[in-house]
């Protein structure tokens, strides 16, 4: 892995939801090829955190840059930028109206200009990588929660990214889906993929995790690699916060 | 006591057939035209722009607190001002319709928008498509599937109220039937005869908006 090449720089970074602070003072750096777990209690501004980083939530102040290129930066083409960064949602968020190679094929043609052909190999390849060719032509609902959401982290490869961020990806799903849904997240760490991961999945940031952030009140609490962050956090806070989670 | 004699239907027919296709093309074209126009209104409506949307907002209102006769009869006399020719009472009307029908129409769609959800919006975003891309072929497809019912139901309404033409001499089909009427002396016969038809199309087209409800409701 190569540490020295910087692909996400967070420096300062404040947000507000009116009164409330949602980020205070956030500031961190993903390598690439890094696979960083953001965990903390709800609220604390995880999703809002990593939301920030393609520039879906706007912030208040700060510096943002993915791959040397300003998000912050007003006069930066958001939608460009979006595209070389995939994101996976909780709730799937795949396209009802149109079926699993549709939903895949989509970005590809509106946004890369691939043709059809080239999209649709592209699709081919992409659902026999997350186990699914057999359900290319099925429409979302005909579908589990796992499925969907590998399908959604399909379609956010097929873009080519250069980073993925994932958004409580296990969240919505029934316990005897969550495992399909890490194999695929623990394969693409291991290629390389540069990853993003808000979850509460301590076994996958455990097991692939280079580092693990810990928030709390809109704050980056602790920022340690993660044998140090499961042999002892420094923070009282992030103590208890493993002791809930894990204990059970 | 009279006798009912409804050969005079038959007798009729190619008039008649004229004013009904002259009724399903009013309400066809006033029903694309509105549909395009309110969609474009919706989305001005729910653009962060203040300027776009508070227009939209003011013709939404302005339109919807005018009786749609009035505004035929205005039309009839101001398009022909506007555009500096006469144009026929056809055009005059079609824009009377399309400008009132838009809305309407444009309500309809906006909650059809709103009822798709923000996620939505995000995950077609944030895979690099412009707003109106997202609109396109994301937001738009599923908020019509979803408002299909009450866009038909609207059309049922917008079908009954295209008979407001008689007021600018338009021959729909309830004023053809109404000249043969009055010149043939049967105007029980022909009276009974439109309101027939008009309750057929409609029932239909009823029964078709609860099939199509039903169905979009077992999918969602």
């Amino acid at each position: 892995m190569n540490k020295k090449d910087n692909m996400i720089k967070m420096k300062s970074v404040n947000k507000w939801y009116g009164k409330i602070q949602v980020l205070n003072d956030c500031s961190l750096e993903v390598s690439k090829g890094e696979v960083i777990v953001v965990c903390g209690p709800s609220g604390s501004g995880k999703s809002t955190l990593i939301k920030t980083i393609n520039g879906l939530e706007p912030v208040k102040s700060g510096e943002i840059t993915v791959s040397g290129i300003s998000v912050t930066n007003k006069s930066t083409d958001l939608d460009q930028m979006r595209s070389k960064i995939g994101m996976v949602f909780q709730n799937f968020e795949l396209f009802p109206h149109m079926n699993v190679t549709e939903n895949i094929k989509l970005g590809q043609m509106k946004v890369l200009g691939r043709t059809d052909e080239e999209a649709d190999q592209k699709a081919k390849a992409l659902l026999e990588r997350v186990g699914l060719t057999e359900h290319a032509e099925k429409y979302p609902s005909q579908l589990s929660g796992g499925q969907q959401q590998r399908v959604a982290i399909a379609r956010g490869l097929a873009m080519e990214p250069m980073a993925m961020l994932f958004d409580e990806p296990t969240s919505a799903l029934d316990p005897e889906m969550i495992n399909e849904v890490l194999d695929v997240m623990v394969k693409l760490a291991k290629e390389g993929m540069t990853m993003m991961v808000v979850t509460h999945e301590m076994g996958f940031a455990r097991k692939v995790a280079d580092r693990v952030i810990f928030m709390d009140y809109g704050k980056i609490i602790e920022d340690a690699p993660s044998q140090d962050f499961f042999g002892s956090p420094r923070s009282d806070r992030a103590q208890e916060f493993l002791s809930k989670i894990l204990n059970h | 006591m009279f006798e009912l004699d409804f050969s005079v239907i038959p007798a009729n027919s190619s008039l008649l057939w004229e004013g009904i296709k002259m009724t399903f093309l009013l309400t066809g074209l006033a029903i694309v035209g509105g549909i395009i126009l309110g969609t474009f209104l919706a989305l001005l409506r729910i653009a962060k722009i203040p300027v776009l949307s508070q227009f939209s907002a003011a013709y939404v209102n302005f339109f919807r607190s005018l009786p749609l006769i009035l505004v035929i009869f205005w039309l009839f006399f101001l398009v022909p001002l506007i555009v500096g020719r006469p144009v026929g009472a056809f055009s005059s009307v079609l824009v009377a319709f399309i400008l009132f029908e838009a809305a309407y129409y444009s309500e309809i769609i906006r909650a059809g928008i709103n009822s798709v959800r923000l996620g939505q919006l995000a995950a077609a975003r944030a895979m690099g498509l412009t707003y109106i891309q997202s609109m396109r072929y994301v937001i738009l497809p599923q908020a019509f599937r979803a408002m299909t019912p009450i866009l038909l139901t609207q059309a049922i309404i917008l079908f009954q109220d295209t008979s407001l033409v008689y007021v600018v001499g338009l021959r729909d089909f309830l004023v053809s039937a109404e000249i043969v009427a009055n010149r043939d002396q049967r105007l029980v016969e022909m009276f009974l005869f439109v309101a027939l038809v008009y309750f057929v199309f409609c029932f239909a087209a009823s029964l078709g908006v609860k099939y199509l409800q039903k169905r979009i409701n077992n999918e969602l």
